[in-house]
This record gives C-alpha cells, structure tokens and sequence, in this order.
C-alpha cells in the first residue's frame, strides 16, 4: 500500500525538467534519502522528462507530461512519466546506448542507459501515435 | 556561466544544473564566443555544477566536434564525484579529459 503519492502535470517546455526535478526532489525528502540517492534519482526523473519534451512531442510545447510519484513504508518509490506523444517504435534499439533518433541535435542517446544505471528497474510501455509511459522503480 | 579568453584557449566556468534547456543556451554562447574570437581550445570549468544529465553529455561532445576541426581540444577542470558518474558510464573521457584545475588544463593543450 502507498503511503504517499503526488501527481502533477505540466506543459512539454524544457525548462520544466528542473521544475519536476525540484518537485519530486522537496517531495521524496518525506523517505529522507541521501544525497546521492536522490541526485540518482533526479538523474533518471531527468532523462525520462526530457524523453518525454524532446522524442515523445518533439519540442512541440503545448502538449502535457504527467509525472506520478509514490512511496510506502519499504521506502520503495515508483516514478511514472506519461506522455501522449509519437510513443517509440522500437524499445529495444530506444534502450541502446548511444542510439539516437536525432544525431543532428547533439543528443547523446544515454538517456535509457543512464536511467537504467540509477534505479533498480526501468518499464516503457508505448504505442506509436497514443505515446509513451516509463515507470522507474527504486527501493531506498 | 562565467567565461574568459586566456590566448586561444576559452574558458567557461560553468554553474548550476545543466539539462536540455540550460545546455541549449550554453551551446549557443559557447559557440559564438568560441567563433567571433577564432580560438582553438576550450576549458570547462565544472567545479560549480551541481547537476548534470546525459544532455549535457551532448554538449560535451557537440563541443568536441567542432573544436576538433581546428586541432583544437576540448578539457574539462574540478569535475565533481556525482557528476564524474554521467561522464564515466558516457565513455567521454576517451575523448575529453579532466584536469585539477586550469593550470593543469592548460598545461596540456
């Protein structure tokens, strides 16, 4: 059972990425994680919001991401990030390091790698054109 | 961001968080100062980031692409433990290394 959760939608503006990092970050200081565990868990939060802006909209501005988090008493914390952008065709070749869809923009296509480095479990559902949702999962 | 001209060499001390949005306005100042002046190196200064994700891994090697094309080189000064984690799982320090401080820095350019 979750002893916590908070929700919050936003625009799919870039400069909301800190705002969401902030928000869960004064959020999570409810489990007092460490300062690393929550810089880790920024990062991913990070990388999974810019996902969402930058791929699942394509920098188009006015759509809405949907950032959920909880937590229960094992301290175990599960971040979702929705989009209803493009989705991604191909999960597998998404997750590869260095895999970009847009090489021209200098992404460094880390994203999935370095979620998948910082918390303990990394899901992507998504469907091309309804778009796409990453749910992390990390137990203090 | 603070940034300094030392002969060719430009030095940018870079502060805060950097993400997609922030990286974006660094790349641009970056980038003009790095032109209108024609230098050939650039120091990053990291010492006062406090956070950094794989956007700005992108910078990084954005950054080092051009300035390669000069025979310039691209070195970074005081990168901090939490931040060095992103730049090692990259595999950027095949490319871009990192140094104490500026002395050191320029010391190898």
């Amino acid at each position: 059972m979750d002893l916590n959760e908070i929700s919050i939608k936003f625009r799919s503006l870039p400069q909301n990425v800190s705002f969401a990092r902030a928000t869960l970050g004064a959020f999570l200081t409810q489990v007092e994680p460490t300062v690393e565990e929550l810089y880790d868990i920024k990062m991913a939060l990070s990388e999974a919001v810019t996902n969402a802006i930058i791929h699942g909209y394509e920098g188009n501005g006015e759509q809405y991401v949907e950032v959920k988090c909880s937590y229960n008493n094992e301290k175990e914390i599960v971040i979702s990030v929705k989009d209803t952008g493009k989705g991604i065709a191909d999960i597998e070749q998404a997750k590869t390091a260095l895999f970009t869809t847009m090489p021209g923009e200098e992404r460094a296509g880390l994203g999935f790698t370095v979620m998948e480095s910082v918390v303990d479990k990394v899901d992507v559902e998504s469907t091309v054109s309804v778009g796409t949702t990453i749910t992390l999962h990390t137990k203090l | 961001m603070i940034t300094q001209i030392k002969n060719n060499v430009l030095c940018v001390t870079l502060d805060g968080e950097i993400d997609s949005y922030t990286a974006s306005h660094i790349r641009e100042e970056v980038d003009r100062l790095f032109q209108i002046n024609r230098l050939t190196h650039i120091i990053f200064d990291f010492e006062n980031v406090t956070f950094m994700d794989s956007s700005g891994i992108g910078l990084l090697m954005g950054r080092y692409r051009n300035v390669a094309i000069g025979g310039g080189q691209v070195v970074l000064i005081k990168v901090r433990p939490e931040i060095d984690k992103v730049m090692k799982l990259s595999g950027i320090y095949k490319l871009i290394k990192n140094y104490t401080d500026e002395k050191d820095a320029l010391a190898h350019l």
